[in-house]
């Protein structure tokens, strides 16, 4: 298929909040809602609570909650926003090109 | 920490009670902030690209944490740590050494347009937290966003952005640091996007113009709520040891003033200066046409005052340092030693190469470093060249309340073209104390040089005109003759000289022979009364042998009568008879 052979190695997804906020919530919720739908079986998603660890907001230089970082695979790209508008997070991605290719 | 800002104007005394500040550490700012920036608030700084933002921002968290104790955070949205570090180092700034000792934090906080995609309701705690977490991790009471107009360029929803910015500055001020935010000087507006809408507390505006090609940085402080502070514009300089502005506003007319008399190393112009010469820390001017030997006057007051063990600063404007020590040493002056011996410093530059306020600035730090007794800026005209007379009165009047504050002498002297007027081409014959005019005397066909003290404050001086004559053995001033003509210098004095000479000749010879005949006559006189005291002799001697010769015959009688005597012993009655008897035969 063409997402595999553009995409085979597993998407890891870093998002960045602080604190249960609606926003943060939303975010996750919308972020596991894509992930089933486009990458089923091939991401991991770590959350990160910079309340909690606020030294690590200057490795990804966050700046805006929540923020969704693509660690792998590279380059990195970074989403901010609640992820509520499901085209662009894709765009975000790089997976809007594939899903098309495929769709 | 307030404590510091005690030198500062007397009305920045009365603020602090009101306003609490954090003292700057730049110098001069402080003065015009009236102590400082607004502790515990935002200021805004901006201006245009290269004025100096981020310099003046990072000196302020240096010298917190330097000078004052204050640790600070520095959050650059524009250069990367390592750069930062790198640019500051010019400026005698060791960044690295202020991180490792947790007095500084630097985070450079870097959002790159390309990789990021919005989507959807956001916030900036993540900057929040970040600059949280590095002012909570070393205790920083200052911090600096520097600049904080990047996040629009890589964040598309102003919305957002504005009301998220707003909260940032409430957010500090809660946090009770002193904050700097940098911008970028927008069309029409002071910054691009107008953060000054969010920061209302302290603006202050840098500017880096180009005037006649000169380049001026200024600093104007354009509001500061709650706070007097200098309204002016203030130049600055940016130079290896930071920032310095100079608060050009007159402090009043309220220096002390010395009695301390000061010789000019002319005799005869101490002389003519009330046999003292000049009071210590008085202005002097000397001026006059080209040629009357200012400079050289200039040079008799430098050797002098370094004789004297004191220092001292030469600004010259036309010759450079070589050449003003060799043309003195024609006149017998020494000014190589004073100058090894670190008591004498030139500053020679074309005035051109700054603009009169960058002028002004290198001559208060030459002036404060070097702390001379003395500062000669010679001439003092040719300033005339980078700005207007007006401008160069203000100039001189800021450079001479700043030198009278500290009990130093200036000495200035200025070219006067054309008819010899008593007025300066740059019209600052107001702020001098004691004023001497070179002119040249112009008399049978020569023209020579001829001092006069136009005025001296405070002490009686000479209303004489003196011909300044310059010789190997240095400046000499003689008196002037006066001939029907006016007053004669030069060859003119010089004939009258040797006519007096020869008239003095004359008559001491006219008394001479006086006296030669006197002694003749003497001489004749003594010699007359030899003769007569051997004519006195003589005739002494003769009346000796006279009163022998009576004597001798008186004797011989007296025998004769004895004899007589002896034969006729009874006829004695008759003797007289006898005698006649005897004289007849």
């Amino acid at each position: 298929m063409a997402v595999q052979s553009e995409h085979p190695e597993v998407f890891e997804l870093r998002l960045y909040v602080a604190g249960q906020t609606p926003k943060s919530v939303t975010a996750l919720a919308n972020l596991k809602k894509m992930c089933e739908e486009h990458l089923a079986g091939k991401y991991r998603i770590e959350v990160i609570d910079l309340l909690e660890q606020p030294q690590l907001a200057r490795g990804d230089q966050i700046l805006a909650i929540p923020t969704l970082v693509r660690r792998l695979p590279s380059p990195i790209r970074k989403i901010i926003g609640d992820l509520s508008n499901t085209e662009r997070v894709l765009v975000g991605l790089d997976l809007r090109a594939s899903e098309l290719k495929s769709g | 920490m307030n404590t510091l800002a005690g030198k500062l104007e007397p009305d920045a005394t009365t603020q602090r009670r009101s306003l609490p500040k954090a003292p700057t550490g730049i110098a001069g700012l402080d003065e015009v902030l009236g102590g400082g920036l607004p502790q515990g608030r935002p200021t805004l700084i901006c201006g245009s690209a290269g004025c100096g933002k981020t310099l003046m921002a990072m000196e302020f968290l240096v010298r917190g944490a330097t000078d004052y104790g204050e640790p600070g955070v520095f959050m650059s949205f524009e250069e990367g740590v390592e750069e930062l570090t790198q640019n500051v180092r010019s400026l005698g700034f060791d960044l690295d050494d202020l991180v490792a000792r947790n007095l500084l934090g630097i985070d450079y906080v870097h959002v790159e347009r390309s990789e990021i995609e919005e989507t959807g309701e956001y916030d900036l705690d993540g900057l929040f937290i970040r600059l949280g977490y590095a002012i909570d991790s070393i205790g920083a009471r200052r911090v600096v966003l520097d600049t904080l107009e990047a996040l629009f360029s890589s964040l598309t929803n102003t919305g957002i952005l504005r009301a998220e910015l707003r909260r940032l500055f409430r957010w500090l001020k809660d946090k009770g640091v002193t904050a700097v935010i940098t911008g970028e000087r927008g069309d029409g507006a002071l910054t691009r996007y107008g953060l000054e809408e969010y920061i209302s507390d302290c603006v202050i505006l840098l500017d880096h113009r180009v005037n006649e090609q000169l380049a001026i940085r200024r600093l104007r402080v354009v509001k500061y709520r709650g706070s007097l502070h200098g309204t002016n514009e203030y130049p600055f300089i940016i130079d290896e040891r930071g920032i310095e502005v100079l608060p050009i506003t007159s402090l009043g007319l309220e220096h002390e003033v010395s009695t301390e008399r000061v010789s000019t190393g002319i005799a005869a112009l101490d002389d003519m200066l009330g046999g003292e010469g000049y009071f210590r820390g008085s202005s002097l001017l000397i001026s006059g046409g080209a040629g009357t030997g200012k400079t050289s006057l200039a040079c008799h007051f430098v050797a002098a005052a370094c004789g004297r063990g004191e220092r001292c600063i030469y600004f010259a404007f036309e010759e450079s340092q070589a050449q003003i020590v060799r043309n003195m040493r024609s006149l017998g002056l020494d000014l190589e030693s004073p100058v090894r011996q670190g008591l004498l410093r030139f500053h020679a530059a074309r005035p051109t190469l700054h603009g009169l306020e960058r002028h002004l600035v290198l001559m208060h730090k030459a002036i404060r470093d070097f702390q001379p007794q003395i500062v000669v800026l010679d001439p003092v005209t040719n300033f005339l060249s980078v700005g207007t007379g007006e401008d160069v009165k203000a100039m001189l009047m800021r450079l001479l309340d700043f030198l009278k504050m500290q009990q130093i002498t200036l000495l200035l002297t200025s070219l006067t073209h054309g008819a010899e007027t008593e007025q300066t081409d740059v019209g600052i014959s107001s702020l001098i104390d004691t004023w001497m005019l070179v002119r040249q005397i112009e008399l049978s066909g020569e023209r020579n040089r001829g001092l006069y003290v136009l005025k001296s404050r405070g002490m009686a001086h000479s209303n004489q005109v003196r011909e300044l004559v310059l010789s190997d053995r240095g400046i000499d001033l003689t008196e002037v003759y006066l001939g029907p003509e006016g007053a004669l210098t030069g060859s003119a004095r010089l004939a009258q000289e040797a006519r007096e000479r020869r008239e003095a000749a004359e008559r001491h010879q006219e008394i001479e022979r006086a006296r030669l005949d006197l002694e003749r006559r003497r001489q004749a006189l003594d010699a007359k009364m030899a003769s007569l005291r051997l004519e006195f002799e003589a005739e002494e001697e003769m009346r000796r042998f006279i009163e022998q010769a009576e004597a001798g015959e008186k004797s011989r009688l007296s025998d004769r009568e004895d004899m007589a005597t002896a034969r006729q012993a009874k006829a004695s009655p008759a003797t007289g008879r006898r005698r006649k008897q005897a004289r007849g035969e």
